[in-house]
């Protein structure tokens, strides 16, 4: 195979929030910038965004930016930096202004200022009480962002290259990133895009998971492209998980049907949460609800052929009260579950949705590896911003809302500090090294060319699979073990898939083994890291970390305070410290996190 | 199948990926049935549907929803039958 080169002084992949914020401020320098994405910008999964962005505007009621950081700190269980976090809450307003001033239509209040909406661990007064922090555009927030973004940069000369699949980075020897490898999807040309600097905003990898509530274009490309790169992954074992997800679809299932009467059952049909939280039951909060449905999973008490769901039953419910007050639950219900749950009980499973790890940044969006004793230093020419990436803020657990946030705030970063090397030291492209790229193209002439291999629908299935029972919601030291081995026999077959249809145009099957490439690598480093963190912290729990005076709910802070960094060579794990000095303010002590 | 065709076809595939769960879920069940024996003539209707925006989509395939247009209502039944 052959390839082109195409020069830019920067490239962006990924078409998201983080992706667009991040062009905007490049094209904005004068900068020539590419960016690249499998699918129309707006079609990207930032769509799916419903709650709003986080700000501390105050608009409705008082509130500042230390509040907004304790409580992401908190909701973090202490694992986020604190300097990212300070940086991303004292940021939020002026990205959610420069947001509306691109045309953002938020929902208004009287007065004309932005409505804001209180959502779920959004405090005031330091945990006190809720507050209304999220700035929403109706349920449509990420749709109606992505619109202004993407208007902003065509209007900023931004160049799209829509229906790319980005194949590979493009490092030097002395570990210079000098931009992306893609593949033109319309005709399978494959062109190199050098670049002074490359930013990633590729998303997550939610589809890693069997279930899951993520769209499929989720595939972690980022991920896998800078794993294959040397880049280590940070904190992989942290994944959000919504409990009440359609078994089998993923698609999530409203905590307001539970809000309206809708009961839990385990296959013989016991009200199994009155055993877990006998005063809240099915309105416990979400890691207790999930924790429970898992448990009945694993003492063989789950539903269906597999025995691997749990219940929903709204069949006691007046049909007119699920027909008017959650009108899209019916269809749901008919369409991912076969099921009319107006008379039959629906099959949910926790559903993995949000990705706390990712590709290691500092606050600026550069990534950052370790050498030596230093564990953040940066790699030249190399950014990353949204689901993606790491920062870290999230920690062990993300707040509602905080995603936006995180995506604006972070890709605007990743941007300007990109403007600030290309204008300041790197002001010609280094020479390309063809090594690098030819590793691509022996990866795509091995798939073109590949006889007796893996299926890439049943290596994708069992990978799925596997992960839901071995990584899931609820983890087990025993099943972490034989997940590690089962994932990398998994990886073996992934490094063999077979493909018949060789064309060139539109060829979803070559798509898709490239992207398996990519979920194969996030499953490795959510195994191994998973396995290897043996404490409870945020969306990490494990059944043998024990609740003591000294370990908290499990979490562990005298030995597991600290960052996981896998690195794909080897399978190996390093670890760095939690920045847990602020910029400015004082240090969020470490408690433990009750709400 | 022609090149040409089955060209068009994959391009059709590739737009049924999309920002929601519930979309992209829609149309694999819709392919799985249809697959290659989609009438020619239905691929503009379909290309048409796949404009819209993902959450007037959602909304036209869950019932919720509707557009004027008979021809993108009855491609629209045809992905909810599937």
């Amino acid at each position: 195979m052959s390839y082109t080169v195409r020069k830019f002084d920067a490239v962006v992949v990924g078409a998201g929030g983080a992706g667009l914020r991040a062009a905007i401020q490049l094209s904005e320098a004068g900068l020539k910038t590419a960016v690249l994405t499998k699918v129309f910008p707006t079609r990207s999964h930032t769509v799916a965004a419903q709650g709003g962005v986080a700000a501390s505007l105050g608009n409705s009621e008082e509130d500042n930016w230390h509040w907004h950081m304790y409580d992401t700190v908190k909701g973090s269980d202490w694992l986020g930096d604190q300097d990212a976090i300070e940086f991303m809450c004292r940021q939020a307003n002026q990205a959610v202004v420069e947001l509306e001033h691109y045309g953002m239509p938020f929902d208004r209040i009287d007065n004309g200022k932005i409505y804001q909406r209180p959502f779920g661990g959004h405090m005031s007064n330091f945990g006190e009480k809720p507050v209304r922090r999220s700035c929403a555009a109706a349920d449509r927030t990420g749709h109606a962002m992505l619109h202004a973004l993407y208007q902003r940069n065509v209007k900023v000369g931004t160049e799209f290259f829509v229906e790319w699949q980005a194949l590979d980075l493009v490092r030097d020897a002395e570990g210079d990133v000098l931009g992306v490898t893609a593949m033109d999807m319309e005709t399978g040309e494959v062109v190199v895009f050098h670049s002074k600097a490359t930013i990633f905003a590729t998303g997550g990898a939610g589809r890693v998971y069997y279930s899951s509530t993520n769209a499929f274009i989720n595939t972690g490309d980022g991920l896998g492209m800078a794993a294959r790169a040397g880049i280590p992954l940070e904190d992989m074992e942290f994944w959000q998980f919504h409990p009440t997800g359609v078994a089998g679809a993923g698609v999530l299932i409203t905590e307001g049907v539970r809000g309206e009467g809708g009961i839990l059952r385990n296959a013989d049909g016991e009200r199994f949460m009155e055993r877990y939280a006998p005063n809240a039951k099915d309105l416990a909060s979400r890691d207790v609800v999930s924790r429970s449905m898992l448990t009945e999973i694993n003492e063989g008490r789950g539903a269906g052929p597999y025995k691997d769901y749990v219940y929903l039953d709204l069949t006691h419910l007046d049909p007119d009260v699920i027909l008017k007050r959650l009108p899209s639950i019916h269809e749901i219900g008919i369409q991912f579950a076969g099921v009319d749950c107006l008379k039959e009980y629906l099959p949910v499973v926790p559903t993995c949705h949000y990705q706390m790890g990712g590709i290691p940044t500092n606050r600026f969006g550069q990534v950052i590896v370790p050498q030596g004793e230093d564990k953040a230093v940066p790699v030249p020419g190399f950014y990353a911003a949204g689901e993606c990436a790491c920062a870290s803020v999230h920690g062990a657990n993300r707040l509602g809302t905080n995603s936006l946030l995180d995506l604006l705030v972070f890709g605007k970063s990743a941007g300007e500090m990109a403007v600030d090397q290309i204008q300041g030291s790197a002001k010609v492209h280094k020479p390309l090294p063809t090594e690098s790229i030819e590793r691509t193209m022996a990866r795509l002439d091995r798939l073109n060319h590949q006889k007796g291999g893996s299926n890439v629908h049943e290596a994708r299935l069992l990978m799925q699979r596997t992960m839901q029972k071995h990584a899931g919601v609820f983890r087990f030291s025993n099943l972490l073990k034989e997940g590690v081995t089962k994932i990398l026999e998994i990886a073996d077959a992934v490094a063999h898939t077979e493909i018949q249809d060789k064309s060139k145009v539109f060829n979803t099957a070559r798509i898709e083994a490239l992207e398996l490439d990519n979920l194969i690598e996030v499953a490795k480093a959510t195994m191994v890291s998973a396995e290897a963190r043996k404490e409870s912290r945020g969306a990490h729990v494990r059944d043998d970390a024990h609740d003591t005076p000294e370990t908290p709910d499990g979490r562990d802070d005298k030995n597991w305070l600290k960052h996981t960094l896998w690195h794909r060579d080897g399978n190996r794990l390093d670890y760095k410290p939690v920045q847990m000095k602020p910029l400015t303010a004082d240090t969020i002590g470490l408690k433990k996190r009750t709400y | 199948m022609d090149t040409e065709r089955r060209a068009r076809i994959d391009r059709l595939k590739w737009h049924c990926r999309r920002a929601l769960l519930e979309l992209d879920l829609l149309f694999q069940r819709f392919w799985q049935r249809h697959g290659d024996s989609l009438d020619p003539q239905d691929e503009p209707v379909l290309a048409r549907l796949l404009e819209m925006e993902d959450h007037d989509l959602w909304a036209v395939l869950n019932g919720t929803g509707r557009v004027n247009d008979h021809e993108l209502m009855a491609m629209a039944d045809r992905i909810r039958a599937a």
